[in-house]
């Protein structure tokens, strides 16, 4: 097992340096002149050289990048030209913030999901059957974007029941002592249940969005895998048996429909770091997606590259699990496969 | 092996000793048909016909003529599409068509069990055959659990698997074909059923693995005493293991004899074509001939009332037009035909 994981981390080690050259080749092709941006429009020719010799602007351009590994390698992603922090605490104090939506939102619709696409596959035809399709079916036409603002504007402006769409928390409270950064998990360690219910309720729009986004596949795919496991030789064998209908749903069908379910949900995940790009600029959330957004309008190199980055290792850390779960479901899956 | 088991009631009667024996399983007029999007399937029309206890049938017929339908229905495994719209299946007293789905499934695997072809698909695949078998036997019986892996063991055991403690931890795909089957005969076997259906269970095993599996099979129903049907298209392989044999076609009964009277006095054309296909004793592939034309679509509303009539060389107007005659000629050998050899 132990070895496993280290072999698939080993494997990803080529991608991740693939993504750190693509990354800054392609921000270095983006069009914009940082260093005149940094200047104002009022500056001379003269200081806007300076603040390029000064960025290391002036160096050709492998110089760059042998610097920008070395910078890698000591942890420093660079300085966001627009906030003047540090890129790698800018993105470790966002991240959990994206993180936190991401993984509730997917907690969500699975917990919505399974049960829908395994009920809809044993009772094909019912009306539960056809409610699995048209929840399907909206969720996969529906952008994402417009989930959000339809959310916001019928649950927020027209009926008042949700809190302002301005980010993780009412400007009335401040956020719980740090301990993981997910403010729901943070609120309840501080035992700050009136923080709790705040930042629950922040979240309650766009994790309902989020979630709306990624149940179709799911719950399409685990009625898909649950349908062809049923109709297969060995539930006709465990129902031959006289094994009671639960265990053959569960300990036969289900977990041998998971195999494909895993890999679906894997998938989704990677399609939700994604989308929280556009989430977040809708919700206002201080996530990494509006970060790298925001920065990106401004030439605002380094950001970008850490952004790009930090997704590109999540990714790998998410194939990663994915494998770990399969092997952990699938004995057929061995070591060198 | 649980013959002392408390919890495993026994619901099969013993026969009477003064009347006849009641039969084990006795199938009457079962009719199944199923619902599909091209119009009904009746797969299955007036079946009749009983096992009794410790004996051996084969039940034998082209593919397609609804021999798995019939001990699905029986078992109550059929499809969501399939329905019994007719007749009854007593086994042990209890008619199976009525039963609850919890009867029924108390019955499945411990009083009448069932193993199919290709087993290494009919396994579970990430599951280890030792939990497989525990399943069965946690269902079943109050086995405590700390002793279930003892009996999983002796479940093994009793099928001859060698290695018994290491196989315990395979799963089936690291298994042989013919290891997968014995140990899909050891889930079957595990309460001691009194009867074992047999769905081809020696279809895609090579020849050599094929005869132990039925060695394996005929030996462990006679030491238990056990009724066993084989259901099979190979009439040679049926008249090696059978007391007596039931010959299927397109969801008919056509015929049911001893072995020998079947094999002496074939009566139903179907039959004779059947035996003449089969390769047994002198005649040589060459003379094999093949029975002319198809299964009738079973999805027609005008099938006629034998179903082998547009096939058969023997036929006359009378057999497409009055209802099919079930003859019996001697005891036990009874045959649906108008116009028997
Ligand atoms: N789920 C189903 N839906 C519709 N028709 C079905 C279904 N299952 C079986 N049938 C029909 O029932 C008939 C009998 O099928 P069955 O599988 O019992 O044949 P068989 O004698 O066991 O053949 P084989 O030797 O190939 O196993 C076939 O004509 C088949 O088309
Ligand atoms: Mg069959």
């Amino acid at each position: 097992m132990w070895q496993l994981i280290g072999r698939r981390a080993l494997a990803a080690i080529p991608n991740v340096i693939g993504i750190v050259v693509v990354t800054f080749v392609l921000t270095r092709a983006l069009p914009g002149d940082p260093a005149a941006f940094y200047a104002g429009p009022a500056a001379t020719q003269e200081a806007v050289e300076q603040i390029r010799t000064k960025l290391g602007l002036d160096q050709p351009l492998w110089r760059q990048f042998i610097d920008y590994l070395g910078d890698l390698a000591r942890g420093d992603l660079g300085l966001s030209l627009s906030t003047g922090q540090q890129v790698l605490d800018e993105i470790l104090r966002r991240l959990p913030a994206s993180l936190e939506l991401t993984l509730l939102a997917l907690l969500v619709a699975c917990v919505i999901a399974l049960p829908l696409g395994i009920l809809a596959a044993t009772r094909p035809g019912s009306w539960v059957d056809h409610a699995c399709r048209l929840i399907t079916t909206l969720g996969v036409s529906l952008p994402i974007f417009f989930t959000g603002l339809l959310l916001a504007y019928v649950f927020y402006y027209l009926l008042g029941v949700a809190p302002p769409p301005v980010g993780r928390l009412d400007s009335m409270f401040s956020p719980p002592p740090q301990w993981t950064g997910f403010y729901l998990i943070d609120s309840l360690i501080a035992g700050d249940l009136a923080l709790f219910r705040a930042a629950a309720a922040q979240m309650v729009l766009p994790v309902a969005t989020l979630a709306i986004f990624v149940l179709a596949p799911i719950a399409r795919m685990t009625r898909a895998a649950m349908l062809g496991v049923l109709s297969s030789d060995f539930v006709r064998t465990a129902r031959a048996s006289g094994l009671s209908s639960g265990t053959v749903l569960y300990k036969y069908a289900f977990r041998n429909a998971m195999l494909p379910v895993v890999t679906t949900m894997g998938m989704v995940f990677s399609f939700m770091l994604g989308s929280n790009v556009v989430i977040e600029k809708v919700f206002a959330w201080p996530g990494i997606g509006s970060f790298a957004v925001d920065a990106l309008m401004q030439s605002d190199y380094a950001p970008v590259q850490g952004f790009v980055l930090v997704m590109a290792l999540l990714f790998v850390a998410i194939n990663l699990m994915i494998d770990i779960l399969y092997t952990v479901i699938d004995p057929r899956v061995t070591i060198d496969a | 092996m649980n013959a002392l088991d408390p919890s495993v009631a026994m619901v099969v009667p013993e026969a009477d000793a003064s009347g006849p024996p009641v039969p084990l399983l006795a199938v009457e007029s079962l009719a199944v048909e199923f619902r599909t999007r091209s119009g009904v399937v009746h797969a299955l029309e007036d079946v009749s016909f009983s096992v009794n206890k410790g004996e051996t049938i084969g039940v034998v017929g082209e593919s397609g003529s609804g021999k798995s339908v019939l001990f699905y229905a029986v078992l109550g495994i059929l499809d969501a599409a399939g329905r019994i719209s007719r007749g009854r299946a007593v086994f042990g007293g209890l008619d199976l068509t009525q039963a609850t789905a919890a009867e029924l499934e108390a019955i499945r695997g411990r009083e009448a069990a069932m193993i199919f072809q290709n087993p290494r698909v009919a396994l579970n695949p990430i599951r280890k055959v030792g939990h497989q078998i525990e399943d069965v036997l946690a269902r079943h019986t109050s086995t405590p659990s700390a002793q279930l892996k003892k009996r999983a063991l002796e479940a093994l055991t009793a099928v001859r698997i060698p290695d018994p403690e290491r196989r315990y931890h395979a799963y089936p795909f690291e298994l042989s074909g013919g290891l997968c089957q014995r140990i899909m005969i050891a889930i079957a076997l595990a309460c001691t059923p009194s009867l074992l259906v047999a769905d081809e269970p020696t279809t895609g095993l090579d020849v050599t693995t094929q005869a132990a599996v039925m060695d394996l099979i005929g030996e462990l129903a006679r030491r238990r005493n056990m009724a066993t049907v084989l259901i099979t298209h190979d009439l040679g392989l049926a008249a090696e293991y059978c007391d007596r044999i039931v010959v299927m076609h397109a969801g008919h009964v056509v015929e049911t004899a001893s072995t020998t009277e079947l094999f002496a006095h074939p009566r139903h054309p179907y039959t004779a074509k059947l035996i003449a296909t089969t390769p047994h004793g002198t005649n040589d592939l060459r003379s094999l001939a093949a029975i002319p034309g198809n299964l009738p679509d079973l999805r027609r509303s005008d099938l006629p009332p034998c179903r082998f009539s547009e096939r058969c060389d023997r036929v006359e107007p009378v057999c497409q037009t009055s209802p099919l005659a079930r003859q019996a000629f001697s005891a036990g050998h009874t045959v649906a035909c108008c116009r028997p050899i």
